[in-house]
């Protein structure tokens, strides 16, 4: 069996999900994987449901379709709650590790009375993903940093511990994809996520 | 930051532009569509080597190529499916006349519509021009067929579409650009006047379409021995003929059949695909969208296998091709995931919505409130149809908002009726309509939402920028200019932000019965980043006393807070809120203001 490592971030767009998966795949090739990265752009990037896939293995031929199949992903990395749990079934049966960041994003279908939303994330999260996920404050440090912008780069730096590649390779592609006046604050964000 | 120094990791759309870098492209265009933008603007980050532009669209796009092309250069024009509509007209007769320099038409589709009105395989239009198609399955093939595309259409004489698809498009993955990799610096080649070529009337243009059907045979000629047709002889139960993205996931499942890829689709190969299904027991094609190959194999007396799981709807993906490869091996449908799956509770859903502090907000309240029929148009302001706004009848393709108002009007329809379109949809194809709505008496009323960029697809500059593709100066379209030029004696220039302004305006000019323009100016929120060091809104519990109003201008910052009895009082998001003001206009409380601290950034 060829052993692909699937990674699923999900979130709202304008949270930075491009950037980070952008990230996570110049390490992984860097690192010497064959690897494929999708993502949607266009009208999801206005306020709607944003996801990006990462697929990598070290078998050159292990790789051909850029979608995860349903099931198979080994870390999903959510920007906000709900968008963890509408994305349960991505997760991979057993192994598969969920990092979520502790956020509410309202859809305007709630807040404007059409929908109901969801009342207790939290305790659905815990139901569903068990002791699969790890809860982290990725905005609200990210906030202490001086915007919520950053919380990617922490989101980043919790995927990293997960992830086989060496942190200077992670430096090195946020060098490469952050401008050069955002680039400390993003490098310490991802530090404090990593932990 | 890899081992070798050509190696580059791009998505597909890219790797186009590093193709036609390669091949030496003098000339690329496009006008802007998901998922085909980076193609041009990866163009523009080159060291000014090719000549490129934004064209107003894709028509023109398309026509600056074909220029280019009888002049000698190499061309490329880039635009996503909906665009290669617009764009057919001078396809349909270039492909007659045959090119000087080689031409390249880059055309992305869209399956599933992530971004676009339609879903249409782009594929049924090549093969209508009687022109050549490559299929890239990934970005190295999307680099090598870009670059290959040039010297096939200037041996063939043909036009080559190189089509993506979004998952070609954007996907990105590791492409070898070779060790000699640079701009092709191949020379313009020399322009001969040629009447009988290039003059495509009736005389002229009986003869041509022979020289159309000429060329397709020797584009037969080249697909039958082209690299990109690849065969992988196995399994000899099962063989499976696929294309463009949908080889991927054939590859993951048919790990032990055969498979003949096909890169190089119009003309279809059809000795090389009899040979293949001679040898294979069973025939099946795998393709995203409508049956093309399919069709062109049935249609040559080829067997293909019938199938139940359907395909030709919708963006292929492991688990549909899983499910057909279950069908055809008979094996029980493998669902692990939705197997013992626990229930996840009923989740609203997540629609994209107008930015905090769009400037298109206000307008599309105002017609709500006005109770307007509105006639829209394709952009971000499109959003305005959604709930809560839903300030918006109809919306069919890119300028169709004005001739379609014009239209309603014709049928009687005894409502205020306005026309919604943004700028750059204005610029694209929004004139001509309203010259239309002028010359025949009609008494439209249009609203030009005027951000000076073209937003939905990532903000590129257009003719109202003042800028071009390549950040050079240019001279910026005046829209309220041009309406008085076309006619209009009616024309407004108002602050987008301005909701007094806006009602007084449109609610006046809905019921004028002659035509008149509104131009809404604001610019776009997410390009100009106001949301960086903006100063946030609040509500004052103490003063809202849980009207609702502000919920209804659809903002993503406004979210319910304290309850009050069955209601819920407003609450900003300081750190989505960008300090447009408009809730605090809709306010009659004067619950909201301004927090007046500047975000510490």
């Amino acid at each position: 069996m060829k052993t692909i490592v699937n990674v699923t971030l999900v979130g709202v767009g304008g949270q930075g999900i491009l950037l980070t998966s952008d990230i996570l795949a110049r390490v992984a090739a860097a690192s010497g994987k064959s690897v494929r990265k999708s993502e949607l752009h266009g009208m999801s990037q206005r306020g709607g449901s944003v996801m990006s896939q990462i697929r990598f293995s070290d078998d050159p031929l292990a790789v051909f379709g850029p979608v995860v199949p349903a099931g198979q992903t080994d870390v999903l990395v959510a920007f906000e709650k709900l968008e963890a749990i509408r994305n349960y079934g991505m997760l991979k049966k057993d192994t598969g590790m969920a990092i979520i960041d502790d956020r509410d994003l309202v859809p305007t279908t709630v807040s404007s009375g059409a929908q109901e939303g969801l009342q207790d994330s939290i305790a659905v999260i815990e139901k569903l993903f068990g002791d699969r996920f790890k809860l982290l404050g990725a905005t609200a440090i990210a906030l202490e940093l001086g915007s919520p912008r950053f919380a990617n780069m922490v989101l980043a730096g919790a995927l990293s511990k997960m992830m086989p590649f060496e942190i200077e390779v992670w430096h090195a592609a946020m060098r490469e994809c952050i401008k050069p006046g955002f680039i400390d604050v993003n490098l310490k964000a991802f530090d404090i996520g990593r932990g | 930051m890899f081992n070798k120094p050509n190696l580059k990791f791009l998505s597909g759309d890219e790797a186009v532009a590093y193709g036609a870098y390669r091949a030496g492209c003098h000339v690329a265009t496009a006008y802007p569509g998901t998922p085909s933008t980076e193609i041009l603007e990866t163009i523009a980050k080159f060291n000014g080597e090719i000549n490129c532009e934004w064209s107003v669209n894709e028509k023109v796009a398309v026509e600056v190529a074909i220029g280019a092309s009888i002049a000698g250069a190499r061309s490329l024009a880039a635009m996503k499916h909906v665009g290669v509509n617009v764009a057919m007209d001078p396809i349909m007769t270039f492909t007659y006349t045959g090119v000087n320099g080689g031409m390249v038409v880059a055309a992305a589709d869209d399956p599933s519509l992530h971004s676009s009105q339609n879903e249409q395989d782009t594929r049924n239009l090549v093969k209508f021009a009687k022109a050549a198609l490559f299929e890239p399955s990934d970005s190295q093939e999307a680099y090598d067929m870009t670059r290959e595309a040039f010297e096939l259409s200037e041996r063939t004489g043909a036009i080559v579409f190189v089509r993506l698809t979004t998952r070609t498009a954007h996907t990105s993955s590791m492409v070898d650009l070779g060790d000699d990799f640079g701009y092709g610096n191949v020379p313009v080649k020399e322009y001969v006047k040629n009447v009988r070529k290039y003059v495509a009337v009736p005389a002229n243009a009986r003869v041509m379409r022979y020289d159309a059907e000429k060329r397709l045979a020797l584009m037969k000629a080249e697909s039958e021995k082209s690299k990109f047709n690849t065969v992988r002889l196995d399994g000899k139960e099962v063989g499976v003929v696929t294309s463009g993205v949908a080889y991927g996931y054939v590859m993951e499942h048919f790990e032990k059949d055969s498979v003949l890829k096909l890169g190089f689709s119009n003309p279809l190969p059809l000795d090389l695909i009899r040979d293949f299904a001679s040898k294979v027991e069973k025939l099946y094609v795998v393709e995203e969208l409508d049956p093309v190959i399919r069709d062109g194999i049935a249609a040559a007396g080829i067997k293909v296998e019938p199938h139940d799981v359907e395909l030709s709807m919708m963006e292929l993906n492991p688990d549909r091709v899983g499910a057909l490869y279950a069908e055809i091996k008979g094996l029980k449908k493998e669902s692990a995931a939705a197997e013992e799956a626990p229930e996840i509770p009923a989740l609203p859903t997540r629609p994209p919505v107008l930015c905090a502090g769009c400037s298109h907000r206000g307008v599309f309240h105002m017609l709500s409130k006005l109770k307007a029929v509105v006639s829209g148009d394709i952009g971000c302001y499109t959003l305005g149809s959604v709930p809560p706004l839903s300030a918006m009848d109809t919306t069919i393709c890119m300028g169709a908002s004005i001739g379609a108002a014009f239209g309603m009007e014709k049928a009687g329809l005894d409502r205020k009726i306005a026309a919604v379109i943004g700028d750059s949809t204005f610029f694209h194809s929004g004139m001509t309509g309203l010259l239309n709505v002028v010359y025949n008496n009609g008494a439209v009323t249009v609203i030009v939402l005027d951000n000076r960029i073209t937003g939905m697809t990532g903000h590129q500059n257009n003719p109202g920028s003042g800028k071009t593709l390549s950040g050079e100066d240019a001279p910026q379209a005046n829209i309220a200019e041009i309406c008085r030029a076309l006619g209009v004696r009616r024309v407004f220039e108002v602050d987008a932000y301005d909701l007094k302004q806006l009602e007084e305006v449109i609610g006046t000019e809905l019921e004028v019965p002659e035509p008149s323009v509104i131009v809404a100016y604001g610019t776009c929120v997410l390009a100009v980043r106001r949301n960086i060091g903006a100063t946030p809104y609040k509500v004052d519990p103490d003063k809202c006393v849980a009207c609702g109003v502000c919920f209804r201008i659809g903002c993503p910052a406004i979210v319910k807070g304290d309850p009050k009895g069955r209601l819920f009082k407003s609450y900003i998001e300081p750190t989505t809120c960008v300090g447009c003001t408009t809730c605090s206009q809709v306010c009659k409380f004067g619950a909201i203001s301004s927090t007046g601290e500047e975000e510490n950034n």
